[in-house]
């Protein structure tokens, strides 16, 4: 993980690109008339966030979690409870009434999803390699199954919301503005883990992924910092959830299926491991080669999968790798 | 007490399509140490290969035969172009890597074969129930599965403890330089376990053929039940695999059999019903948090 000044250099010109680009594209596009791009880039700035917090999970703390949905999908269900509980007039368990207030739904989301990665979390670091995978995995099963069980708030057809939540002195019904309300959330995100990372607990992560054993001689609890980061992944992707439910203004248990892990690690990986910023990219890639591959065949899953796999097998660093020439 | 015979019948038959898929992905992690999720895509291809088949020849027995050779075929191919170059890969890579065979084949069978998923229809000859004792009246398809798993799993047993290919397996599992130092050839080897991993994926997939819709995806679902089996059992064990595609099947048609049941003694029917389906299909992964509690590394754990 050592970059080079060039490297470094070129990272920096290319991340201000991309802010640029993301900052510019919603008036390039209300420009040109093809509004649709605002809410596909709304959709990749949504899903970018939660792959950067997969990426600090698999790319600085070295936990290979595939069932990162299980906390987009919790950020999106505390939204949707929420709002329907808000829409009629039911106290939640008879206590607190439910609300449309983003200033309230979504700080809850985040820390729903941070309590359930500290239970999930602290169960699945008993583990790690091969096992932590497919534990991380039947845990998001777990969840998934749970939501579908959920009859009162839809099951298996999903919770429809009949608006965005209120945002005061922003309206998040507009498209527009919804736009730069999730591109700051994940500028916010972005600069509270890129600080993180390469503060003393960003250190102790790194070292507990390369030797756990040297970690705990030198006396640091590394395992107490594994599952913080994992509840900081969780926490991020908890966002994602509650952006990504007034996006579509539906929640459903697709949210939490294994696939949306497998493609939030496919985003990660495509952008760069490790780089946090590499991510957001991938995300950008992914979702636009299913945009464009599905323009032309139904059958676009047949040429994603080769892709994929041409990418594992060739390019070591993902797309921001290649494109800052990061070296190992 | 008939419908509870019924049920452990029902589990052990679950129990037994899941170790015909665990033992093929266990031998594969286990000696090969990779992870792959496209296991369940072995299933799908012995499905649908075994049900055209025997649509067209009107055999069941060729259906299997051609099932087999297919998922077998398949797998060696997998494991020639793309599986081979990721042994010295990391999980993470392994992991991304058989995602997108997923995505390939769960695509091609819609190619090749549509959209509607195929019915497969029980052979005539295995046709009917039988009576067991006194008022278990079972389909003998059903019995027809558990037999044949548990003669796969005496041929498995044999191969693995009293052949000379079986020894180098082991032996590759636990040195792979020096079985190769010994003029092994371990490239052959580790295709030709890939393969029998994949076969006996195609085997349950065809023999589930007459009970579950074959359709593309159908691979995923038994992969994740497959997972927990191989984390209960303990990565890299067959004994382990045995036990806790046993249990795994027991609990979850035991579970969602008396569940709902259990609930209504205190609560009104249909909220008993909602909980205790909800709870029947989550009790498979409270299980494998409680072994993971007890016993990290699985309840047979390999010697690593």
């Amino acid at each position: 993980m050592i970059e080079s000044p060039s490297s470094s250099k070129k990272k920096l010109i290319l991340v201000t690109a991309g802010a640029l680009f993301l900052a510019a594209l919603p008036v390039a596009a209300t420009w040109s008339g093809d509004v649709y791009l605002i809410s596909l880039f709304t959709r990749v700035i949504i899903y970018a966030l939660a792959a950067v917090s997969l990426d600090l999970l698999i790319g600085y703390g070295g936990l290979i979690s595939l069932g990162h949905a299980a906390f987009v999908g919790i950020g999106g269900y505390v939204t949707g409870i929420l709002y329907v509980h808000g829409f009629e007039g039911e106290p939640l368990l008879g206590l607190f009434g439910g609300t449309d207030n983003a200033l309230v739904v979504w700080p809850l989301a985040v820390l729903v999803a941070a309590g359930f990665a500290l239970v999930i979390g602290s169960l699945s670091l008993r583990t790690s390699g091969m096992h932590f995978i497919m534990i991380t995995l039947a845990f998001a099963q777990m969840l998934y199954y749970f939501a579908v069980g959920l009859e009162k708030y839809g099951g298996d057809d999903g919770l429809p919301l009949y608006s965005r939540n209120s945002l005061p002195g922003l309206d998040l019904g507009d498209d527009l503005q919804f736009y730069y309300v999730c591109l700051f959330c994940l500028a916010l995100f972005l600069i509270l883990t890129s600080r993180l990372v390469s503060s003393r607990f960003g250190l102790v992560l790194r070292g507990a992924a390369g030797n756990m054993r040297r970690i705990l001689t030198l006396g640091i609890p590394g395992r107490r910092y594994q599952l913080v980061c994992f509840m900081i992944g969780g926490a991020g992707a908890g966002l994602a959830g509650a952006l990504l439910a007034n996006q579509t203004e539906y929640v459903s248990p697709t949210l939490l299926h294994w696939t949306v892990s497998g493609e939030l690690m496919v985003m990660v990986l495509l952008g760069g491991l490790g780089s946090l910023f590499g991510p957001v990219l991938g995300a950008a890639v992914y979702l636009l080669l299913e945009e464009i591959l599905a323009m032309y065949t139904e059958h676009w899953m047949a040429y994603l999968g080769p892709i994929l796999i041409l990418v594992v097998l060739f390019a070591k660093h993902g797309l921001f790798g290649v494109l800052t020439g990061r070296e190992d | 007490m008939i419908l509870f015979a019924e049920q452990i019948l029902n589990g052990l038959q679950l129990g037994i399509t899941l170790f015909l898929m665990s033992a093929g992905l266990t031998l594969v992690f286990g000696i090969m140490k990779v992870i792959n999720l496209a296991h369940g895509s072995f299933y799908m291809i012995g499905a649908y290969v075994g049900a055209t088949v025997t649509a067209a020849s009107g055999s069941f027995l060729a259906g299997i035969l051609a099932a087999l050779g297919a998922a077998g075929i398949s797998g060696m191919v997998v494991e020639l172009i793309v599986l081979r170059e990721l042994y010295q890969r990391d999980h993470l890579d392994q992991v991304l890597a058989t995602f997108g065979l997923i995505f390939f084949f769960n695509e091609l069978t819609r190619i090749i074969w549509g959209k509607q998923p195929l019915f497969m229809d029980v052979p005539t000859w295995l046709q009917g129930n039988i009576e067991i004792m006194a008022g278990l009246v079972y389909p003998v398809y059903r019995l027809f599965v558990i037999g044949v798993g548990c003669l796969t799993a005496l041929l498995l047993w044999f191969l693995f403890s009293r052949t000379r290919l079986g020894m180098q397996i082991r032996a590759g599992a636990s040195n792979r330089r020096m079985v190769s130092a010994l003029g092994v050839n371990i490239k052959l080897l580790y295709t030709l376990v890939f393969g029998l991993g994949t076969l006996l994926a195609g085997l349950a997939g065809v023999m589930a053929g007459p009970i579950f819709a074959v359709e593309s995806g159908m691979g995923e679902s038994i992969l994740i039940l497959t997972f927990v089996v191989i984390v209960i059992g303990g990565i890299g064990s067959v004994k382990g695999a045995v036990i806790g595609a046993l249990l795994v099947g027991l609990v979850d048609t035991l579970g969602r059999a008396f569940l709902p049941q259990l609930f209504r003694l205190f609560l009104s029917s249909s909220v008993a019903d909602g909980v205790g389906a909800s709870l029947a299909s989550m009790s498979i992964y409270i299980l494998m948090a409680a072994v993971l509690i007890l016993r990290p590394k699985g309840l047979f754990p390999s010697h690593d």
